[in-house]
């Protein structure tokens, strides 16, 4: 955290000055290590296991915060008597359909009972315990490499410091979720949270460091092909023929999304204005329908393919900053057309002229028909906009200063582009056009170069009424099309006409929650599930940790922040038997209104597709043989099986030792991301100037690696070269009986800049999580050798020929 | 530096609490227009001093974070045997008695109303006198400029009522500016918090009047020797003794004056 997220990183160092105990588990001794009061090296890929133990250590140890796991979470939730967990079969949960490689869920379901006391065989509580019982401190020490003294240290402090009490926060960065058991690792994190009480209230929480600037607002208005705003699937094709099979797919009786006909219709009628209407199914079939996977990996293996001829990058740089950047830029290279928005000259904008693929001769300038249109962008201080952070706050920035020269902004240059293809098709009757001349298309613009008001956009995402009249909370959305919403849950950002992202009264002028600086999704609330900051009689779990609580005098939930519960919900009520409707079915005791039940999800029934519980897996290239079932690796992950993705042999294969070390890659400080806004400036290029890879005293000694020289890192994939820092910070560990090295590779190098160099994400294959398509970027596998790699056509040479001694030629 | 002590400001660097990330030196060249190091040939040197790329503090560098991977003290308790990483950043130590002021021929360096010690860029005149007589081997001279350079704790900021650019970047407070005897003070509880916790090296550098250098505007916290980040451990005004030798100097010129006085008039008489 202290590495890629240095400002954020204050807050834990003020706590620290507090009294915090800051703990750091990674593969690498980083910056946040040196400041953190204890250090975990943990082999990359194995978290589950150190997660899970600290699931079994609680639990065999009745640490766990027991009135809210009883009150709060599925706990007591009896399973189907058809559910046959890991333990059962070596690695598989009962479902599993070895010929489509997915699980059918049906088996993973309650059947209805409960048992406050935890104690029936079938509860949620006793399957998890049966789950995780053989993750102890000795299996901690075989899988991570992690001493058994280490591992009980931290679970112990995590215990010790939770409760009624005191609240424990687990901090990940996107490291986490890059595996392919990415969202495993992240319910790990959520069961341990729920067992120790460090949800819905203050302190605790499990805290997403995202990636960059708003990458939080960028899944809540998202840039992801299969949501629409607000977490509203997109609609697939063949599912959802119209509205409401669409709705009745998507609405729960209970909890907040049994509104989501009002929310849809209210962004509908944002988009489409006086066009959508209840006769044409508020023009439900404007909207693009999915047919399958169109993730970014999946688009870029369409351009290989022929199938996808045109591509806009906006602030992406793939050509680097993408696993696999080699066949990314072999398939900018088939592409028809290419927009590249950014900054600077990023190499997914120059490939085709001094791309590694030219030096190599596997592409010829004068052959690549690509036509690239590189337009320059407007920086975060030449526009008006917001941020939105992972806390869920909007903050608007306001513009410093124009752009320079033809600079412009994303805002610009897209409402630009639909204004002109509407202007072209204009008077067309075609159906096909409808649904872009139909768009509310209309923003007001501002300046000498027509920008179009950022404050009109996020109006219109915040909504209105029917008096036109700036909506303030998403539960006034209706289905009968008289409000409009571009994000039900952005609404109330700009309430009363205000722009409350905007407001920046000091934390010095206000209480603790600082509930008046920016806004927070949704409705200005800053903790989500906060009805679980009090006892179920609503009463504050403790003085030290109050929150929200409920004030029987007034009749309604009171505290420092927005109540994450009806205002006015008794703490004894019941729902009636049958009759009741969305928030109404949820007692006055489930705080976790988005749930069907009201219940955090120990076990998840369905929503996951590799399993209602995290597993041990092996990530898909490992040294290592998992101790814990025959299924060495997650049975749903996704792979691809295509030239240029060939994957090293993992452990137990013929050739696994052709690659006998772990690589796992990451950012420095200096640097962002795949370099477009750090290598192309001097006073951050200098700080860090070449590419490097860090390995420990043993490896380099193994290896004959040289402090300051050269060394080549080769994959199945490709082979580059970086400087060599040998340090204690990459220890060796001691995993089951052997050493485990591991290659640390930071990945922001490429061929622009002015500091340049082979890019690490040249190395790494696609194998990806079956939820989320997000790559397994964090651990593999590799070897490690001296001296710089070969030029020109020698280096796809040298890569055969690993392949050959790893057994893969037949893949050629 | 006497006469303006009721307004002398300066740094308390707490190295305990710095994060490596560089944002001083980073800050301190944006606000200052300080030259990036591009070598000649277009490309930055490696270094590879654990994280530092910048090597010292000179001409074109005003902070210098320095990186130490250092197999400490095994009681720490970090698991690791002991390891530790520690970060400092460095700058110019603005000092009491200042020898690059004293040797200073033309007037280029002063004492500022802050008690700050800066070069004025339109006098220097590159004679270089300044850089050996540094004790810390600061100010430096600028390659293809020939004049002397370092921090200025942000003067111009400090005129228009700012806090210097580093300070003012630091995300972790770990550069803190102020009154240096608030810093003293607050500096002095620091140390005393961190060894009630067990950090039995934590030690203040800079922050004694009565040192080599009469104390300085720019002071540390440090969790090991100061030889460890590169400090001299008892830094000494090269000037000091310059009085006595100018005395021995000019009893000399005078003996030798009278000696040739004297011949003359030897000769005179004859």
């Amino acid at each position: 955290m202290a590495e890629c997220h240095p400002v954020g990183f204050q807050w834990v160092m003020e706590a620290k000055l507090r009294g915090a105990t800051v703990i750091h588990v990674d593969p690498r001794f980083s910056r946040t290590s040196a400041v953190a009061d204890v250090f975990v090296p943990i082999r990359a890929g194995s978290d589950i296991a150190f997660l899970g133990a600290v699931v079994n250590h609680i639990l065999e140890n009745g640490r766990e915060f027991r009135e809210y796991v009883v009150a709060y979470t599925n706990a007591s939730a009896i399973l189907s008597e058809d559910f046959r967990d890991t333990e059962d079969l070596d690695g598989l949960f009962s479902g599993w359909d070895p010929a489509t490689r997915t699980y059918d869920s049906s088996s993973w379901q309650y059947t209805g009972g409960t048992d406050p006391t935890l104690e029936h065989p079938r509860c949620v509580f006793q399957v998890l315990r049966r789950h995780f019982a053989r993750y102890t401190p000795e299996l901690v020490e075989e899988v991570c490499g992690v001493t058994r003294d280490r591992f009980l240290e931290v679970a112990e402090a995590l215990c010790r410091n939770s409760g009624p009490e005191r609240t424990s926060a687990l901090c990940y960065a996107v490291g986490w979720t890059q595996h392919t058991v990415g969202v495993q690792y992240i319910r790990t994190a959520a069961i341990i949270q729920l067992l120790l009480g460090n949800i819905g209230r203050p302190g605790g929480g499990i805290l997403a460091l995202r990636g960059h600037a708003s990458i939080q607002g960028s899944t809540d208005i998202p840039t992801l092909y299969d949501l629409l705003p607000g977490y509203l699937p997109m609609p697939h094709a063949g599912v959802h023929p119209d509205r409401s099979s669409y709705v009745a797919a998507r609405r729960r009786t209970v909890g907040g999304w049994a509104r989501v006909d009002a929310y849809l219709v209210s962004l509908l009628k944002a988009w489409w204005g006086d066009h959508a209407t209840a006769d044409n199914d508020f023009c439900f079939d404007h909207l693009p329908r999915i047919t399958g996977d169109h993730s970014a990996y999946q688009t870029m293996l369409g351009m290989l393919d022929g199938t996808v001829k045109g591509y806009f990058l906006f602030g992406q740089n793939p050509a680097v900053g993408s696993s696999n950047s080699r066949l990314h830029r072999l398939a900018l290279a088939k592409l028809d057309w290419l927009v590249v928005r950014d900054l600077v000259e990023t190499e997914s904008a120059g490939f085709w002229l001094d791309g590694p693929e030219i030096e190599t001769g596997e592409l010829n300038t004068a052959d690549i028909r690509t036509e690239v249109f590189l337009l320059p962008a407007a920086a975060h201080t030449e526009k008006d906009g917001t941020f939105t952070n992972t806390q869920r706050l909007l903050q608007w920035h306001h513009k410093a200063v124009e752009p320079a020269g033809d600079c412009r902004s994303d805002l610009w240059f897209t409402y630009h582009l639909g204004r002109i293809i509407r202007s072209k098709r204009a008077g067309s009757h075609d159906p096909r056009d409808r649904p872009l001349l139909e768009l509310t298309w209309d923003y007001p613009t501002e300046g000498g170069h027509d920008e179009p008001s950022a404050a009109a956009v996020l109006g219109e995402v915040n909504g209105f009424g029917a008096d036109g009249s700036p909506l303030s909370v998403s539960t006034d959305l209706s289905a009968d099309g008289s409000t409009s919403c571009g994000c039900w849950i952005y609404c109330g950002c700009f309430a009363g006409g205000v722009n409350q992202t905007a407001r920046r009264r000091p934390g010095s002028e206000q209480d603790w929650v600082a509930a008046e600086r920016g806004w927070a999704w949704p409705a200005n609330r800053r903790l989500l599930y906060n009805r679980a900051s009090a006892d179920p009689a609503g009463r504050p779990w403790s003085e030290r940790k109050k929150y929200m609580w409920w004030d029987d005098e007034a009749g309604r939930w009171t505290g420092p922040d927005v109540a994450d519960f009806p205002a006015a919900k008794r703490p004894d009520y019941r729902p009636p038997e049958g009759g009741a409707e969305s928030e109404d079915v949820l007692a006055g005791t489930d705080p976790f209104v988005m749930q069907a039940d009201g219940r955090g999800w120990l076990f998840a029934p369905t929503g996951v597709v590799d399993g209602p519980l995290p597993t041990h897996y092996e990530p898909h290239e490992s040294p290592v043989a998992n101790p814990l079932y025959a299924q060495q690796s997650n049975p749903v992950r996704n792979t691809v099986a295509r030239r240029g993705n060939r994957y090293n042999p993992t452990a137990g294969r013929p050739g696994a030792d052709v690659f006998p070390y772990v690589v796992t890659t990451y950012r420095l400080t200096e640097h962002h991301t795949a370099g477009g806004m750090s290598r192309f400036l001097a006073y951050l290029a200098e700080l860090q100037p070449a590419p490097i890879c860090e390995v420990g005293p043993e490896l380099a000694a193994e290896r004959g690696l040289v402090h300051g020289d050269w060394a080549t890192v080769v994959t199945a994939r490709s082979a580059i070269e970086a400087r060599i820092l040998v340090t204690d910070r990459l220890p060796a560990l001691q995993v089951g009986g052997r050493r485990i090295h591991q290659v640390g590779l930071p990945y922001h190098w490429g061929t622009k800049g002015l500091v340049t160099g082979d890019s690490a994400n040249d190395l790494l294959g696609l194998a990806l999580d079956p939820n989320v398509a997000i790559q397994e970027s964090k651990a593999g596998t590799c070897d490690i050798r001296p001296g710089r790699r070969p030029r020109g056509p020698a280096l796809p040479v040298l890569v055969a020929d690993y392949r050959r001694r790893a057994g893969l030629e037949a893949d050629e | 530096m006497t006469e303006a002590s009721s307004t002398r400001v300066g740094f308390f660097t707490d190295t305990s609490i710095c994060i490596g990330c560089k944002a001083c030196e980073v800050a301190c060249k944006e606000w200052n227009g300080v030259p990036s190091a591009l070598q000649a040939d277009g490309g930055f040197e490696f270094l590879g001093q654990s994280y530092d790329n910048t090597g010292e503090l000179g001409a074109d560098s005003w902070r210098h974070v320095a990186f130490i991977e250092q197999k400490g003290p095994a009681e720490r308790a970090d698991g690791d045997g002991g390891f530790r990483w520690l970060m400092s950043s460095d700058v110019c130590k603005h000092c009491t008695s200042a020898a690059c002021l004293d040797v200073c021929p033309t007037g280029s360096l002063v004492r500022t109303e802050f008690g700050t010690v800066v070069v004025q860029e339109d006098i220097c005149n590159g004679c270089g006198y300044c850089i050996p007589a540094c004790p810390f081997g600061v100010i430096d001279q600028r390659r293809g400029d020939g004049r002397a350079w370092k921090c200025t704790m942000c003067y111009d900021r400090l005129r228009g009522g700012l806090e210097p650019a580093c300070a003012t970047a630091c995300p972790t407070k770990s550069i803190q500016f102020g009154p240096l005897d608030e810093l003293r003070t607050r500096a002095a509880s620091r140390v005393d918090t961190l060894r009630a916790a067990g950090v039995v090296d934590a030690r203040l550098y800079g922050a004694d009047p009565d040192d080599g250098v009469d104390g300085m505007s720019a002071f540390f916290l440090l969790l090991d020797d100061p030889e460890v980040y590169g400090l001299p451990p008892d830094p000494v005004v090269t000037t000091r003794d310059l009085p006595s030798m100018w005395r021995s100097a000019a009893a000399a010129a005078g003996a030798l004056a009278v000696g040739v006085a004297a011949a003359f008039v030897g000769r005179g008489r004859r």
